[in-house]
C-alpha cells in the first residue's frame, strides 16, 4: 500500500463496529438480468420532486427524460431502459414512513434502446468549462450516491467569493455491511479518477483528498494504481482509521482537513467540497460517454439472503428482484433494510424500488439485528455522551424528549444531531434514543407548521373582520348618501368620499390578498 | 414479502446495565477480599446480610409500585447498592444496622424516587449515613486489623456477634475494638499530640493505616480494571483523588505536623472506593465529561473538609451527598462544545 502520508484529525467519539464487508466482497460486481417492471419515483434526491413528462403508454427510449425538475435544487430522471410506461401514480417508494408515492412504472421491452436519447459525449476542452460541466451534470440528473442523494451540479457551483480550497472524495464507506462504494473503486477506480478530474478542472482547488478507511486494502491499492502517473502532489490518496462514522460529510472533512464546518453551514463554508466516489464515476460517465445516471451498483447483503453480492442495476430495481439474484431470502429472515445497519431503515416490504442514493440491501435474520428488547430506565452512563461524534449529550435530549420539553431539547442542540445511532447503539438500557430524538424533530416541526396555520388563521380572521366592518361603513355611507341626495339635490363632497372610500376598500383587498397567499406560501415551504 | 419494521440502529446492543453491574461487582472483588482478609469473616457476613437485604426491599418496593421484578432483580443494581453499603460499615455491625439502613437505602433512596435512574442520590450512601447518624456507637465499633489467617473471631463467634450481640466469653467491646487510624489521628490531633508520634503506633503501616492501605490499593486495583473495561470513566476519580491530594499536599506542606500527608489522605478510609466506585455512580452524579471531573474535585475537597475539620473521622459519603446536590447544576454549566458551533456562552441566543 503506498498511500501517501497525510496528517490526519479525530472526531470525537464514534464506534469501532464490526464491518462484515467481507460476506459481499467475495465476487464480482454482478448484472442480473433486468426486472419486468422498474419504479422510478419522481422525488429521489433532495429538492422538489420532478415532474413526469412522459404519458402512460407512452414508449421511451433508453437515457430518455421521463421526469423533469428544472428548480435549482433537482434532478431529471431518465428512463433506465427502454420501453412502455405502463402507470404513473402511487406506488410504495423507499422512505422510513412507509408510505406510497408519485411513480413512474416502465415495462423494459428488452431492447435496451437508445434510440437518440444518449447524450453527444464531451470533447476534453468542452468538459473543461465550468458551466458545460455543470449543465451537463445536471441533464444527467446525477446526485450524490452516498445516500444523501443532494443534485451533484449545485455543489460544482460554489457562491461568489467562496474559494474552494480542497475537494474531498468520500470513499469512506464506514458503515458497517455496505461495499458498493468498495467494489466500485476496485474495479472501476479509473472512472472515479477521470470524474476526479472533471470537478477538480472546475472547482480549481489546490488540493484534493481521496478519503478511503483503511479496512479496504484493495480499493486503496486499485485507486492508487489508478491515479498512478497522474498522482501529483495536489491529489492524495489517505487511509483513515476506521471508525464509525468517519464517511459522515462534517465527520471525514475533520478527519482529513482538521476543519468543523458550522452547524448552521456547508463544507464550503469553510472551503471545502466533498463528493461521493460513485457520483464523480457517474459524472465521468455523463461526461465522457453521455449516460444519464440510470444505474447503480447496490450491495444485497447479510444473513438474511444466501448469497451476498454487489449488483449493477438499472435505477427502479425492485428490491425483491435484487434479492432474488443474490439468492434469495434464507428461512429465517427477520428484518428488511434499506441502507446500513446503523442509518438504514426497516422497510415494511420488498416491492419498493432502489432509488438514486440507494446503496445497500441488508436483509437480516433475527440474531444479526437488535431486538425490542425491554427498555430499562437511562442511568445516565454517559457511554452515549462518549461515543456521540457531535459531542452531544444524548442522554439530556432523551429526557427533555421524553418530558415533551422540546424547547430544552432545542437548548441541547437537538438539530445538530445526525442520527447516526452512535448512542442508542451503546446504550446499556436499551434505549431508542434515536428514535426519541427524531420524534422530538417531527414534533417541533410540526408545532412550527402549526403555529404558522395559527398565525395564517388569525390573520385572515383579522381580515375579515375589517372587511366586515368596513363594509357595514359602506353601507351606512351610501344609505346616508342616498338620503341626502334624495333630499337636498346631491353633494360633489360627498360623491368624492365614496370615491375615494371605494379606491381605499379595493386597495386593502388587494392587500389582504396579497398577505394571504404570502402565508400560505411560507406554510407550504416549511 | 413483507417485514416487521424497527427503528435504526439495527445492530445488535453491546452492553446492557446487567453486564455493567456485573463489571462493577468484578471490579469490588479485590477490595473486598482485601477488607476480609484484615477485617475477617464480618465483611462477608456483611455483604451477604446486605446484598439479601437489598434484593428482599428491591422486589418489595417493585412490587408495591406494580413494575416488572425480574427486570429490575436481575439487573445487579441491588446487588452492587447492599454490597457497598456492607463495605461501608464496620465488621461486626448488629445484623439490625444492616437492615435498616440497607431497606432505607432501596425503599426511600432508591424506589420512592422512582428506582432506577432516578435517585438523586446515591443509595448506598444514605443508608449508610442513616446508619451512622442513628445509630453512632455501633457504627464506630471497628477491630483493629488482624489477618483471616489468623482471625480475631472465628466465623460461627462472628455470626454470633452480628446477629446475637454476643460476644466470646471474657471479652468486652472496649477489648475488642479499637479506632480506625482516621478516627485516631482526629481525636489525636483533637488533644494536641503530634503528629508524629500519632503515627508511630501499631495501628499505622508504610504510608497509611495497617491494613487500610492494602484494602485501598486493592480497591484502586478493582478501580483501574473499571476504567480498563470502560465501566466507569477517568473523570470522576482524576477528580477527586486530584484534589484530594492537592488540598492534602498544600495543608501538609504548610504544617506537617497537624495535617497528614496527602499520600496517607489517598490510602485511607473509603478514599479508594469512594474514588472508583461511588463518585462514579452514573445515576446520582454528574453526567458530563467536564462535570465529573468537577463533582469529583468537589468530593475530594469536601472529604478533606470533613476529614480535617468534620465533626465524623470520614467524609466519603457525606461528601458524595453534597455533591449529589451540585450535580444537576454542574450539568447545566458543563456542557460540551457541541461540533461545529463555537463554545457556549459565546453563541448567540435564539
Amino acid at each position: 500500500m503506498t498511500a501517501t502520508p497525510h496528517k490526519l484529525w479525530q472526531f470525537h467519539g464514534g464506534l469501532k463496529l464490526p464491518d462484515h464487508k467481507a460476506e459481499s466482497t467475495g465476487g464480482p460486481v454482478v448484472t442480473p438480468p433486468l426486472a419486468e417492471r422498474l419504479i422510478l419515483p419522481l422525488r429521489q434526491h433532495i429538492g422538489q420532486p420532478a415532474q413526469a413528462c412522459v404519458q402512460q403508454g407512452q414508449r421511451v427510449f433508453k437515457g430518455q427524460i421521463i421526469a423533469r425538475c428544472d428548480t435549482y435544487v433537482g434532478a431529471h430522471i431518465h428512463a433506465p431502459t427502454s420501453g412502455r410506461v405502463v402507470a404513473i401514480g402511487d406506488h410504495p417508494v423507499p422512505h422510513p414512513s412507509g408510505l406510497s408515492a408519485p411513480c413512474i412504472t416502465l415495462e423494459p421491452d428488452g431492447e435496451d434502446d437508445w434510440g437518440d436519447c444518449r447524450m453527444r459525449p464531451l470533447g476534453e476542452d468542452e468538459a473543461a468549462d465550468p458551466t458545460t460541466l455543470r449543465n451537463r451534470v445536471r441533464e444527467a440528473g446525477i446526485v450524490g450516491l452516498g445516500g444523501a442523494a443532494f443534485p451533484a451540479a449545485v455543489k460544482l457551483n460554489p457562491r461568489p467569493g467562496q474559494a474552494i480550497d480542497t475537494l474531498i472524495v468520500n470513499g469512506a464507506e464506514c458503515e458497517p455491511y455496505i461495499t458498493c462504494d468498495d467494489m466500485l473503486m476496485r474495479t472501476r477506480a479509473r472512472e472515479i479518477i477521470a470524474g476526479l478530474l472533471l470537478v477538480q478542472r472546475t472547482l480549481g482547488p489546490a488540493r484534493c483528498l481521496i478519503g478511503i478507511e483503511d479496512n479496504k486494502p484493495e480499493a486503496l491499492r486499485a485507486m492508487t494504481e489508478a491515479l498512478g502517473g497522474e498522482e501529483q502532489d495536489n491529489i492524495r490518496i489517505v487511509a483513515l482509521p476506521s471508525i464509525y462514522p468517519t464517511g459522515g460529510e462534517r465527520q471525514l472533512i475533520r478527519v482529513l482537513t482538521g476543519r468543523e464546518v458550522p452547524s448552521d453551514g456547508l463544507p464550503a463554508d469553510v472551503g471545502v467540497v466533498c463528493h461521493n466516489v460513485a457520483t464523480l464515476a457517474a459524472i465521468h460517465r455523463a461526461v465522457h460517454h453521455g449516460e444519464p445516471l440510470i444505474s447503480r451498483i447496490v450491495t444485497v447483503t447479510g444473513s438474511g439472503v444466501r448469497s451476498p453480492r454487489n449488483l449493477q442495476v438499472p435505477i427502479g430495481t425492485p428490491i425483491a428482484h435484487l434479492v432474488a439474484h443474490a439468492g434469495g431470502y434464507t428461512e429465517a429472515v427477520e428484518r428488511l433494510i434499506m441502507g446500513g445497519p446503523m442509518m438504514g431503515f426497516a422497510l415494511p416490504s420488498d416491492e419498493v424500488p432502489i432509488i438514486k442514493g440507494g446503496n445497500c440491501v441488508l436483509a437480516a435474520e433475527a440474531g444479526e439485528v437488535s431486538a425490542p428488547e425491554p427498555v430499562m430506565p437511562c442511568i445516565r452512563c454517559g457511554e452515549c455522551v462518549r461515543v456521540c461524534p457531535v459531542r452531544l449529550l444524548p442522554q439530556q435530549l432523551y429526557w427533555h424528549t421524553r418530558a415533551k420539553e422540546f424547547d430544552k431539547a432545542q437548548d441541547h442542540n437537538l438539530f445538530d444531531c445526525i442520527e447516526c445511532g452512535c448512542c442508542a447503539h451503546v446504550c446499556p438500557s436499551n434505549i431508542p434514543l434515536v428514535q426519541y430524538f427524531r420524534f422530538a424533530k417531527n414534533e417541533i416541526w410540526a408545532q412550527e407548521r402549526e403555529r404558522k396555520q395559527a398565525d395564517a388563521a388569525r390573520m385572515r380572521h383579522e381580515l375579515r373582520r375589517q372587511r366586515l366592518e368596513r363594509e357595514k361603513r359602506e353601507k351606512a355611507e351610501r344609505m346616508n348618501r342616498k338620503r341626502q341626495a334624495s333630499g337636498s339635490g346631491g353633494a360633489s363632497g360627498a360623491a368624492d368620499a365614496a370615491k375615494k372610500a371605494a379606491v381605499q376598500a379595493a386597495l386593502e383587498r388587494a392587500q389582504a390578498r396579497k398577505a394571504a397567499k404570502q402565508d400560505a406560501s411560507g406554510s407550504d415551504a416549511s | 414479502m413483507r417485514f416487521k419494521t424497527f427503528t435504526s440502529p439495527h445492530m445488535s446492543p453491546v452492553r446492557s446495565v446487567h453486564r455493567v453491574m456485573r463489571q462493577v461487582l468484578y471490579g469490588l472483588l479485590p477490595g473486598t477480599a482485601a477488607m476480609a482478609w484484615f477485617f475477617g469473616w464480618g465483611v462477608l457476613v456483611n455483604v451477604l446480610l446486605a446484598v439479601t437485604v437489598a434484593l428482599a426491599t428491591e422486589a418489595l418496593m417493585l412490587l408495591l409500585r406494580r413494575r416488572p421484578v425480574r427486570p429490575f432483580i436481575t439487573d445487579l443494581s441491588a446487588v452492587v447498592a447492599g454490597w457497598l453499603f456492607a463495605l461501608a460499615i464496620p465488621p461486626l455491625t448488629p445484623w439490625w444496622i444492616t437492615l435498616v439502613g440497607v431497606a432505607f437505602a432501596m425503599a426511600v433512596a432508591k424506589h420512592l424516587y422512582g428506582g432506577l435512574g432516578y435517585n438523586p442520590f446515591n443509595p448506598a450512601m444514605i443508608g449508610y449515613v442513616v446508619a451512622v447518624i442513628s445509630f453512632p456507637r455501633e457504627m464506630t465499633l471497628w477491630i483493629p486489623p488482624g489477618t483471616l489467617a489468623d482471625p480475631a473471631f472465628t466465623f460461627s463467634q462472628t455470626l454470633g456477634i452480628i446477629f446475637q450481640g454476643q460476644l466470646p466469653a471474657g471479652l468486652s467491646w472496649d477489648a475488642v475494638t479499637s479506632a480506625t487510624p482516621l478516627d485516631r489521628i482526629q481525636s489525636g490531633l483533637g488533644v494536641g499530640q503530634p503528629l508524629g508520634a500519632i503515627q508511630d503506633t501499631p495501628l499505622f503501616g508504610f504510608v497509611a493505616g495497617r491494613g487500610w492501605e492494602w484494602i485501598n490499593l486493592a480497591f484502586l486495583a478493582g478501580g483501574l480494571w473499571l476504567l480498563h473495561r470502560r465501566v466507569i470513566t477517568w473523570q470522576a476519580p482524576a477528580g477527586m483523588l486530584g484534589a484530594l491530594f492537592l488540598i492534602s499536599g498544600l495543608f501538609w506542606l504548610m504544617d506537617p505536623a497537624a495535617y497528614p500527608d496527602p499520600l496517607f489522605q489517598l490510602f485511607s478510609g473509603a478514599a479508594m472506593l469512594g474514588a472508583f466506585f461511588i463518585a462514579t455512580d452514573p445515576v446520582s452524579g454528574s453526567a458530563t465529561p467536564g462535570g465529573r471531573l468537577l463533582f469529583g474535585a468537589g468530593v475530594g475537597l469536601l472529604v478533606f473538609i470533613i476529614r480535617s475539620w468534620g465533626a465524623y473521622a470520614e467524609g466519603v459519603a457525606f461528601a458524595v451527598l453534597l455533591m449529589n446536590m451540585m450535580a444537576p447544576t454542574i450539568d447545566q454549566y458543563t456542557q460540551p462544545r457541541v461540533f461545529g458551533r463555537r463554545a457556549r456562552g459565546q453563541e448567540d441566543q435564539g
